[in-house]
């Protein structure tokens, strides 16, 4: 029998300290809409994403009401647009026409937002990937809830120097094409390096062509709960404080097990996977820099900062995969700044820089993410910062991820405004010098060598 | 059966069990175990039922438990016991 102690645990997580279920996710494969005439190509994506989805919004609600949880988001993610728009699309324009279908569609079925706007490339592009990923700004600047990633490099291949190239135009124009709202059109952008097929979380989610026809992926998160655990073991050894991580990671994961279990059987959809990260978000106590500083510094950027974020990220993974058989996705400790409030304190403390975020991204689940820089920073600049990010993960084996927004119009000392789950963020200074010369390279970086494991 | 958990918490006052009880029999829903205290005025009390009979669908019964709440000064919850057993039972 279940003890008042842990009926009252449950409800303080829940109440007090934030835990939700962040996303359901619903992964749907177009590949079986392909057609060569785009009208009918639309068409089809549209049939088959509101016969599989009609419902998910009504269920993850029912879903928090039966657990007395909060689901915060219903989500689709589909097959990267680059496969399955490549027969019918000529032109940027094509792509973008599928953009606006998808857009549609999402508002339809009432999720708030659909990832899969991607072209998946890693040793080489194919025209379609290329005209996709030219279609990104105005693709982003005319649909509200498409969210668009470009995976530009792998462990297995290397990294596509070309596309890194063009990803930094794109994201500048992108910035451009939405300049009147803080340039939020790079909000939903993200350039990855070995970009999982599963991911449940935007902007970065797309499924993969390794998945099946369609299935359930769940969030979870619950940084205010670490937090508030954390509370309770200050002053005392390592030992135990990653034992108290790892137990508060079990039970925030077996959550998102429960749901998705549950949303698997009410949609007849399977159940792929649990994502179990620490996501943030601007409340407050639903912070992952706030672990950092319950872990014991100051603020994130201080020294001991990398060692605590890989302890932190660790522990998550080791308690989240004793609660469920199936976790994936990114899986660990998001460092978004303008999603976490204790990162924006950290950036306007003068603790935190993008170097040092940079090495931050070498021992957590994913990159860059969600950084202001100034308007004014060049395409080649933002390629060689991809180049560094990829890099990372190609030599790690990790998937890293890039989400910059080139404020237009605004500069260092000034602040980004986008609103809702996405925050605020401090423009953040970026180092000057000039990688032009490196970043115009054409060709791709070789893949590593600890890569050739046949 | 299908086992939820009953949460009431709220300023003391006479009749709060008889109200949640009443509303529970006539919605056909069996009270399988009750724990209650009373914490610095404040009454809160811990409920395992079965839902499996009832005739109401698990929605209706949350929003009329809420309204029952809302009518006695308490805050009532409803929610299948799976979550609590997930969370604490390896």
């Amino acid at each position: 029998m279940i003890s008042r102690k842990e009926i009252l645990e449950t409800n303080q997580m829940i109440e007090k300290e934030n835990l939700d279920v962040r996303t359901i996710t619903m992964g749907i494969s177009l590949l079986d809409c392909i057609d060569s005439d785009l009208t009918k190509l639309c068409a089809n994506i549209h049939r088959k994403i509101v016969n599989l989805a009609g419902n998910l919004v009504a269920t993850g609600d029912e879903i928090g009401r039966e657990y007395g949880i909060p689901v915060v988001n219903k989500r689709i993610s589909v097959t990267p647009i680059a496969i399955v728009g490549a027969a019918a699309c000529k032109t940027e324009d094509d792509f973008v026409v599928i953009a606006e279908e998808l857009d549609r569609t999402a508002k339809e079925v009432g999720v708030n937002f659909l990832g899969g706007y991607s072209a998946v490339v890693a040793k080489g592009m194919t025209t379609a990937d290329k005209l996709l990923m030219r279609s990104i700004p105005k693709a982003l600047a005319k649909t509200e809830r498409v969210c668009s990633s470009v995976n530009v490099g792998s462990t297995r291949t290397g990294i596509d120097m070309d596309a890194v190239r063009i990803m930094g135009e794109v994201i500048r124009r992108t910035a451009e094409n939405t300049k009147d709202a803080d340039s939020i059109g790079c909000a939903k952008l993200v350039v990855f390096c070995n970009a999982p097929d599963d991911n449940p979380f935007m902007a970065g989610a797309f499924h993969g062509v390794t998945e099946a026809d369609a299935v359930i992926n769940v969030g979870v998160s619950g940084p205010g709960v670490v937090k508030k655990a954390l509370e309770s073991v200050r002053g005392e050894s390592f030992e135990i404080l990653c034992e108290t991580i790892k137990k508060t990671a079990f039970k925030i994961t077996r959550v998102g097990q429960l749901v998705a279990k549950r949303a698997s059987e009410m949609l007849g959809v399977p159940f792929g996977i649990v994502d179990l990260s620490l996501a943030p978000t601007p409340a407050v106590g639903d912070s992952v820099a706030e672990i950092l500083q319950e872990i014991g510094l100051e603020y994130p950027g201080a020294p001991g900062t990398t060692a605590a974020l890989a302890l932190l990220n660790d522990q998550v993974k080791k308690g989240g995969v004793m609660a469920s058989s199936y976790v994936g996705g990114l899986s660990g400790a998001f460092i978004p700044v303008s999603e976490d409030q204790g990162m924006i304190d950290a950036v306007n403390a003068g603790c935190l820089t993008l170097e040092k975020l940079e090495a931050m991204t070498c021992v957590c689940s994913v990159g860059l993410d969600m950084i202001a820089i100034p308007g004014d920073t060049s395409a080649s600049t933002i390629s060689g910062i991809i180049a560094d990010e990829m890099a990372i993960g190609m030599v790690n084996q990790k998937t890293t991820a890039v989400r910059l927004i080139p404020v237009i119009g605004k500069g260092v000392g000034e602040q980004a405004e986008f609103g809702g789950l996405l925050g605020y963020a401090p423009i953040m200074p970026v180092n000057r010098f000039d990688c032009s010369a490196f970043v115009s390279r054409e060709g791709r970086i070789p893949a590593p060598i600890h890569s050739f494991k046949n | 059966m299908k086992k939820a958990i009953i949460t009431v918490v709220g300023r003391d006052c006479v009749g709060i069990i008889a109200k949640v009880c009443t509303y529970l029999a006539d919605s056909n829903i069996n009270i399988l175990d009750i724990s209650q205290t009373i914490v610095g005025g404040y009454f809160n009390m811990m409920m395992v039922v079965d839902v499996a009979e009832t005739a109401k669908n698990f929605d209706t019964v949350s929003t009329e438990l809420a309204e029952v709440g809302t009518s006695i000064g308490c805050v009532i919850r409803i929610q299948l016991e799976d979550i609590f057993d997930m969370m604490h039972r390896i």
